[in-house]
């Protein structure tokens, strides 16, 4: 039996400490071309970790990075492309693919080995997802936290929202609630610490702050991130093919819209219509 | 939403119709309920990677020998009670149920049905399902299924994102489930062999994240025991005992959670995470519970103790197997009772009646 977990090796300090959830840490990111560090990293991933008899996490570190985030989704499609029998689901997060398998229908410490070498070898970038462009209300009662963000980082609300149109975001995973939408690329002056008391209710569709992510909310729900605006877009239909907007791999533009505008496609969105707009198809995917 | 009765909770009593004819479609009307009996089969797998969580039924042994006496395919959706149990009409034609899960007796306009027999209900006729003696979750199937339309390729409801179920909402009183098709106008089933019970501690496999515990949490969370809390529910069970330190903070990048992953948030106190749980998460996750022993906890009430030993994973996948061996040889033991069952005492002669009949309290 080979256990392929190593204990003890880490990121060396990169691991978040405070606030609760994703935090993105630049200067933990060396170059675009994330040279392992020769003593802590080289021999540390990708590595494997058990959840149970029925599941398996292969990580590629232990931070936010988009370089992660793809060899994650590429793992992903090598192994959907194996169309393994005893697969059930993978589910794809900023920087660990987790596997879920029937321990019954198949051997879990070969798939592990077989997991471990594709991921060794998911060197090339996967190709980029579809390019989104997200109407958003800012402020007022769309985003009820614009003032008071815009005032802790002494910018107009209106410099915020410039600073916050001005990004092409990444979708790193859909996760916590249907839709939900993890988005990295804010700008670091609007990073700002979650509030410490969630709120129980948000709105859906909120754009949302929290530490130095931004986030699309997709259903109503408690949180404790700040609310700087509202889409009219939804971003999960269960009766809508695909039920979800969003990709991991996607990425998305936001454009300020007036009250007006978000009735209209409040309605339009309403009577089925997708009201964000793709303003660049996927790539293909690289051939293998 | 508390698995412990809430006196108040269930939805007003609603009165069965007039017996009918018989002719039309085999319909269950929920008389009474407990507010956490819901729609649920084997969980709506593939949307996780959407934030979806898999749901289903929370003891997933119970609700394959459920549809099993039934004659159903193991992963049909069944009604799902915790703890507390309801009563049931019958209507338009007859329906068949197998009953399977925790000890909740069951009765028949007042007369105790022996347990591990399916029953063909009658219009007019009134089940009874008692509260649960033992365990929580109980799972009512009925031969054919439910006609109600799937949702993400399930009907198991999710009840935070209003997913499954009867558009999105748990069984309350007054509600018509329709049957897919007629009891077969067959014999009652009976399950000879029911799965082995097992006791002592609840095993898991120790990860994803166990090296952000320190050596002795690791130590408490393998020796103390825990009390399961009254505030869990089909999305987490809490457990209270000795707090367990982490080794570097108790935030980590979010990344991927299964059922049975335990969370060690910043209390220190661990959460079991279940069949409603989110799909993502940023505490650590000590351990996992491994899929054998899943259906023993659920069915652990609020104030029971339980404890934890790891094994690793070559032993979890041989239990695995194991495990799945013996629910295939429960399957297997369903047999067909002789017309004249009840009269000559078929059960008793074949040892097969337990405590579990209802004395008509």
């Amino acid at each position: 039996m080979v256990l392929k977990q190593c204990h003890g090796a880490s990121w060396g300090g990169a691991v978040v400490t405070n606030d609760s959830g994703p935090k993105e840490i630049g200067p933990r990111i060396r170059s675009s071309a994330m040279v392992p560090d020769p003593v802590s990293d080289a021999a540390a991933y990708p590595r494997l970790r058990w959840c149970g008899d029925a599941a398996l996490t292969i990580e590629f570190g232990e931070i936010i990075a988009p370089e992660l985030n793809r060899r994650v989704l590429d793992l992903e499609r090598k192994l959907a492309g194996q169309k393994r029998p005893g697969i059930v689901e993978t589910v794809p997060t900023y920087r660990s693919l987790l596997v879920q398998f029937d321990p019954v229908q198949l051997d879990p410490v070969a798939l592990g080995d077989d997991l471990l070498r594709l991921a060794a070898s998911t060197d090339a970038p996967c190709s980029p997802g579809r390019l989104w462009r997200v109407p958003v209300a800012y402020g007022g009662a769309f985003g009820i936290d614009l003032d008071a963000l815009a005032q802790r980082h002494q910018l107009s609300p209106d410099e915020v929202v410039a600073r916050h149109t001005g990004a092409v975001y990444r979708v790193y995973m859909i996760g916590f609630m249907p839709g939900f939408t993890y988005l990295g690329g804010l700008d670091p002056a609007l990073a700002t610490p979650r509030q410490t008391e969630p709120r129980p209710v948000t709105p859906a569709g909120s754009i949302a702050i929290g530490g130095s992510q931004t986030a699309i909310a997709s259903v109503e729900a408690p949180s404790a991130w700040h609310l700087i605006g509202r889409t009219p877009a939804c971003l999960f239909a269960a009766r809508r093919e695909p039920p979800m907007l969003f990709a991991a791999g996607d990425e998305v533009q936001f454009q300020p819209i007036d009250a007006r505008r978000f009735e209209a496609l409040e309605h339009a969105a309403a009577a089925g219509e997708l009201v964000a707009e793709v303003l660049r198809p996927a790539a293909p995917e690289p051939s293998r | 939403m508390s698995l412990l009765p809430q006196v108040g909770d269930a939805a007003p009593k609603q009165e069965p119709a007039a017996p009918t004819a018989g002719s039309g479609t085999p319909t269950l009307l929920i008389l009474s309920c407990g507010p956490a009996t819901s729609l649920q089969d084997l969980g709506r797998f593939g949307f996780q990677r959407q934030g979806i969580s898999p749901s289903g039924a929370m003891d997933r042994h119970a609700l394959q020998l459920a549809n099993a006496l039934a004659g159903n395919p193991p992963a049909v959706a069944a009604i799902e009670f915790a703890q507390l149990g309801g009563e049931l009409a019958c209507e338009g034609g007859p329906i068949q149920v197998g009953f399977c899960g925790a000890a909740m007796p069951l009765s028949i306009d007042g007369a105790s049905q022996p347990a591990h027999v399916s029953i063909t209900l009658w219009p007019g006729q009134v089940l009874r399902v008692a509260a649960a003696r033992t365990g929580v979750f109980g799972y009512l199937a009925v031969a054919g299924g439910f006609a109600v339309e799937p949702q993400l390729g399930s009907l198991s409801l999710h009840r935070r994102s209003r997913i499954g179920g009867l558009e999105g909402r748990a069984c309350r009183a007054g509600d018509r489930l329709a049957l897919r098709r007629s009891a077969p106008a067959g014999c009652e089933m009976v399950l000879t062999a029911p799965m082995p019970e097992r006791a002592g501690p609840i095993r898991v496999v120790l990860g994803p994240q166990d090296d952000h515990i320190s050596a002795s949490g690791l130590a408490t969370f393998l020796s103390q025991p825990y009390v399961i809390s009254a505030r869990s529910d089909r999305m987490a069970y809490r457990l209270e005992g000795p707090g367990i330190a982490h080794a570097k903070g108790y935030n980590i990048v979010s990344d991927g959670i299964v059922t049975g992953s335990i969370q060690i948030p910043g209390s220190g106190e661990p959460l079991v995470l279940l069949a409603d749980r989110q799909t993502t998460g940023g505490y650590p996750k000590v351990a996992t519970i491994i899929t054998a022993d899943l259906p023993r906890f659920v069915q652990m009430r609020a104030g029971s103790t339980v404890r934890f030993a790891a094994i690793g994973i070559g032993e979890a996948v041989a239990v695995a197997r194991a495990t799945a061996s013996d629910l295939a040889v429960a399957m297997a033991s369903i047999q067909s009772l002789p017309e004249d069952w009840r009269e000559s005492g078929w059960l008793l002669s074949h040892n097969l009646v337990d405590g579990v009949s209802d004395g008509g309290e």
